[in-house]
C-alpha cells in the first residue's frame, strides 16, 4: 500500500516544534507587553491636546495594524492549502481566523473607548474604524462559513475560496468607505502631533511586538489542537505522550 | 446532431433559467414585494418629513435592492443541486464558468431587473427629483448585475448547507459595500453638485472585474461544494 | 478507452477502497457490485471528476481526464440517481435542454422521437411533475438515444422501471456496446445484454479498506 509520506510528515513533525515554540513566544510576549505599556503608561509624555487618553493607541494601533495583517496571511495559507492541497495550510489558515476576528474586535473596542472622550460619541464613522468593522464581518464570514460545513476536507476549500475573494475585496472596500469617509467630511481620528516623542514610538513599536509574539504563540497552540482533531485516527497521535 | 458553440450554451442557461422563472412566478413576485416592502417602511420607522425622505432615498432602495438580491440567491443553484442539473452541468463539454454565467445573467433579469423597473415608483415615494431618479436608475443598472454576480459566489459555497441563506447574506454583504457606496454617492453627487461621472464608472469598473472574475470563482466554488 | 490504475477514495476519514485498477476498452460493459456502502457511487463519481480521487490516475485514450476536462466530458454521459430533469418542464423540454446542456442541439422531431421509443407516446407536452415516478426515469433515460457519448456512467439506471422498461434498456446498452461504446454501471435488479460477455467490478470491504476485484 502506497501512502504519500510527504503530505502526512509536515503535521507531525510541526505537532512537536510548534510545541516546544509556543512558550518562549508567550513568555517573550508576556514580558515584551509590559515593559511597552509601562513605557506607554508611565514614560511617554502626556500629549497637548488629547491629554490622557491618547494612551490607548499603544493597544489600539498594533490591533488593528495586527488584524490587518492576519487577514491577509491567512488568506495566503487558505490559497497554498486550495492550491497545493497542504493540509497544514489550511490548518494555519482556520487557526489564524479567531486570533485576526479578536484583534479586529479589540480594535473597535479600543477605538469606541478613544472616541468618547475624543468626539464625545462612543462610535463614529471614521474611515479606519468603519474599515475595521467590515475586516471583523469578514472574519466572522469565514468563520462562520468554515463551522457550518462538516467535512473537513470541504470547509478548507469552501472558507478558503472566501478569504482569497475577501482578501482581493479588502483593497476595493478600504478604497470605497475612504471615499465614502471624505464625501461625507466624516470625522477622522488623527494623531495630533506630526512627530511622535521618542517613547511613544518606543512603547508603540514593543506593543506591536507583544502582540504579534501572543498572536504567533496562540496561532500555533492552535493549530497543535487542530492537528490533534484532524489525524486523530492516525498511529503517531496514538503513540503521543499526551495523549496516552 | 448539432453542436451547441459555447455561446449556443450560455444562451441555452438563460433561456432555460427564465422558462422556469415563469413557470414559477410567484418566486419572482416574492422579490419585488419585498423590495416594495421593506422601502415603504423607512418613512413609517423615521417619519414623514420629506426632508429627510429626500436625502435617505438613495441609501434606502440601494440597502433594500441588497437585501431582496440576497432573498432570491438561495435559489440560484439549489434547485439545479437538489435534482441532479448541476451534476449534468458540471459535464458540459463547455467551460462551466460559461454556464455561471448564464446563470447569473438569468438571475439578475429575473430578480434585478425587475427591482431597477420598480426604483422609480418608490423614488417618487420619497419625493426624489428626475435628475437624481434617472442617476439611481443607471447606478442600479450597473450596481444589481455585480450583486447577482457577487452574491453567486456565495450562493455556491453555502450550497446544500443548513441555514445557508443566512449565511450566505453574512459571506456576501460585506463584499457588496463598495457598490452600495459607489451606487449611492453617484445619486448624492447630484444633489451636492459634485462629479456624478466618477461614481458611475467605478461602478462601471467594478461591473467588469465582476463580469471577468466571479463566473470562475463560482464555477471553482460549485466543485468545491459537489465534491 | 479508460483505464483507472491505483484508485484510492475515501469520504471522511472513511477509506472506501484503495488500489483499484481496470480497464475498459470499446465494446465492454462492466458492472460494479458491492453491498450498500461500498462506494459504487463514490466510483462512479470520481470517473465523472466531481469527487477528487485520494490516489491513483484515471486517463482516457492515454491521457489523463483531470487534464482533458471538458473533452472528455464531450464523450461521456453520466446518469444519477437523480434524474436531472425540471417537475415544471415537459419531457420534450427536458430532453431538449439537457441534450443541449451536453452539448447537443437537438431538434424537435428527434426529440419527440426519442420520448415515443421511450415509451412516453402522448405525454411528451406534458409537464413532468404529473408523470409518474417510473416515466420521469424514461425521461431522463431518453438522454441515452439522443447522446453520441462513447462511454456511459450509469448509476441504477434500472430504479423504478417496469419490466418492458428495463428491456428496452438492456436493447439500447446492446445497441451503444455495437458501436463500441462502453459502458460501466451499477445495479440491484437483474441486467442481461444478449451475446454480451459481462465484466464484473466487486467491492468489497476488507480490513482498513475495501479493494476492487476486477472480473
Amino acid at each position: 500500500m502506497a501512502i504519500n509520506w510527504f503530505k502526512y510528515s509536515a503535521p507531525t513533525t510541526f505537532y512537536g516544534l510548534a510545541g516546544k515554540l509556543i512558550p518562549w513566544f508567550g513568555i517573550s510576549a508576556a514580558i515584551l507587553f509590559a515593559v511597552g505599556l509601562y513605557i506607554g503608561f508611565f514614560v511617554a509624555p502626556i500629549d497637548y491636546q488629547q491629554g490622557e487618553f491618547y494612551r490607548i493607541i499603544f493597544i489600539h494601533v498594533p490591533a488593528s495594524i495586527i488584524s490587518m495583517f492576519l487577514y491577509l496571511i491567512m488568506a495566503g495559507y487558505a490559497a497554498l492549502g486550495l492550491i497545493f492541497n497542504t493540509r497544514l495550510s489550511s490548518m494555519m489558515a482556520t487557526a489564524i481566523a479567531p486570533t485576526g476576528a479578536l484583534f479586529a474586535f479589540i480594535s473597535l473596542w479600543t477605538g469606541a473607548l478613544w472616541g468618547k472622550p475624543m468626539w464625545g460619541a462612543w462610535w463614529v464613522w471614521d474611515a479606519r474604524l468603519t474599515s475595521e468593522l467590515i475586516l471583523l464581518f469578514l472574519y466572522l464570514g469565514y468563520i462562520a462559513l468554515h463551522a457550518s460545513i462538516d467535512e473537513p476536507r470541504r470547509a478548507d476549500r469552501a472558507a478558503a475560496l472566501l478569504a482569497i475573494v475577501g482578501s482581493v475585496n479588502v483593497p476595493i472596500i478600504y478604497f470605497s468607505v475612504k471615499w465614502w469617509n471624505t464625501l461625507h467630511q466624516g470625522s477622522t481620528i488623527k494623531f495630533s502631533g506630526t512627530s511622535m516623542h521618542v517613547a511613544m514610538q518606543q512603547a508603540m513599536f514593543i506593543t506591536l511586538v507583544a502582540c504579534w509574539l501572543y498572536a504567533i504563540a496562540v496561532i500555533l497552540a492552535r493549530v497543535r489542537s487542530i492537528i490533534l482533531e484532524r489525524e486523530r485516527h492516525t498511529k503517531w497521535i496514538t503513540e503521543l505522550p499526551e495523549v496516552k | 446532431m448539432k453542436k451547441e458553440s459555447m455561446f449556443g450554451l450560455l444562451l441555452l442557461v438563460i433561456r432555460r433559467d427564465l422558462m422556469l422563472a415563469m413557470r414559477r412566478r410567484a418566486d419572482v413576485l416574492t422579490t419585488l414585494i419585498f423590495f416594495v416592502m421593506v422601502v415603504s417602511l423607512f418613512p413609517l420607522g423615521v417619519g414623514p418629513e420629506m426632508d429627510m425622505l429626500r436625502k435617505m432615498a438613495p441609501g434606502v432602495l440601494w440597502v433594500a435592492a441588497l437585501l431582496s438580491s440576497m432573498l432570491s440567491l438561495g435559489r440560484l443553484f439549489s434547485a439545479d443541486h437538489l435534482d441532479g442539473t448541476l451534476e449534468q452541468m458540471m459535464l458540459a463539454p463547455q467551460s462551466l464558468s460559461m454556464l455561471v454565467l448564464g446563470k447569473m445573467a438569468a438571475h439578475w433579469m429575473v430578480s434585478g431587473l425587475p427591482l431597477v423597473l420598480m426604483a422609480p415608483v418608490l423614488g417618487i415615494q420619497f419625493d426624489m427629483s428626475a435628475e437624481a431618479l434617472g442617476i439611481l436608475i443607471v447606478g442600479l443598472l450597473l450596481g444589481t448585475p455585480i450583486l447577482s454576480m457577487i452574491g453567486g459566489i456565495g450562493a455556491a459555497l453555502t450550497l446544500g448547507l443548513r441555514g445557508g441563506g443566512v449565511l450566505l447574506s453574512l459571506l456576501v454583504l460585506p463584499l457588496c459595500i463598495p457598490v452600495l457606496i459607489f451606487g449611492t454617492g453617484a445619486v448624492e453627487a447630484v444633489s451636492t453638485g459634485l462629479s456624478v461621472a466618477s461614481h458611475l464608472s467605478l461602478l462601471g469598473a467594478l461591473l467588469v472585474l465582476a463580469l471577468a472574475f466571479t463566473p470562475w470563482v463560482t464555477a471553482q466554488a460549485l466543485r468545491i461544494s459537489m465534491e | 478507452m479508460l483505464e483507472v490504475s491505483n484508485l484510492a477514495c475515501s469520504r471522511g476519514d472513511h477509506r472506501l477502497f484503495t488500489g483499484l485498477s481496470f480497464a475498459l476498452h470499446p465494446g465492454q460493459i462492466m458492472q460494479v457490485q458491492g453491498e450498500n456502502g461500498s462506494g459504487k457511487t463514490s466510483l462512479l463519481r470520481t470517473l465523472c471528476g466531481f469527487l477528487m480521487p485520494d490516489e491513483g490516475d484515471i486517463a482516457w485514450n492515454g491521457s489523463s481526464v483531470s487534464e482533458l476536462q471538458e473533452e472528455y466530458y464531450a464523450e461521456m454521459l453520466y446518469l444519477g440517481h437523480l434524474n436531472a430533469i425540471k417537475d415544471e418542464l415537459s419531457g420534450l423540454e427536458n430532453l431538449r435542454i439537457s441534450a443541449g446542456l451536453s452539448g447537443i442541439e437537438l431538434g424537435e422531431k428527434e426529440a419527440i422521437a426519442a420520448l415515443r421509443r421511450m415509451g412516453l407516446k402522448g405525454r411528451e407536452l406534458l409537464p413532468t411533475k404529473v408523470l409518474s415516478q417510473g416515466q420521469r426515469r424514461r425521461v431522463a433515460l431518453a438522454r441515452l438515444l439522443v447522446s453520441d457519448a462513447k462511454l456511459w456512467v450509469l448509476d441504477e439506471p434500472l430504479a423504478a422501471l417496469d419490466v418492458a422498461a428495463v428491456a428496452l434498456i438492456e436493447e439500447l446498452i446492446a445497441e451503444h456496446l455495437a458501436r463500441q461504446g462502453m459502458v460501466i454501471f451499477t445495479t440491484h435488479q437483474p441486467l442481461q445484454v444478449a451475446g454480451m460477455e459481462m465484466r464484473t467490478l466487486t467491492l468489497t470491504r476488507a480490513g482498513s479498506g475495501s479493494r476492487g476485484r476486477s472480473a
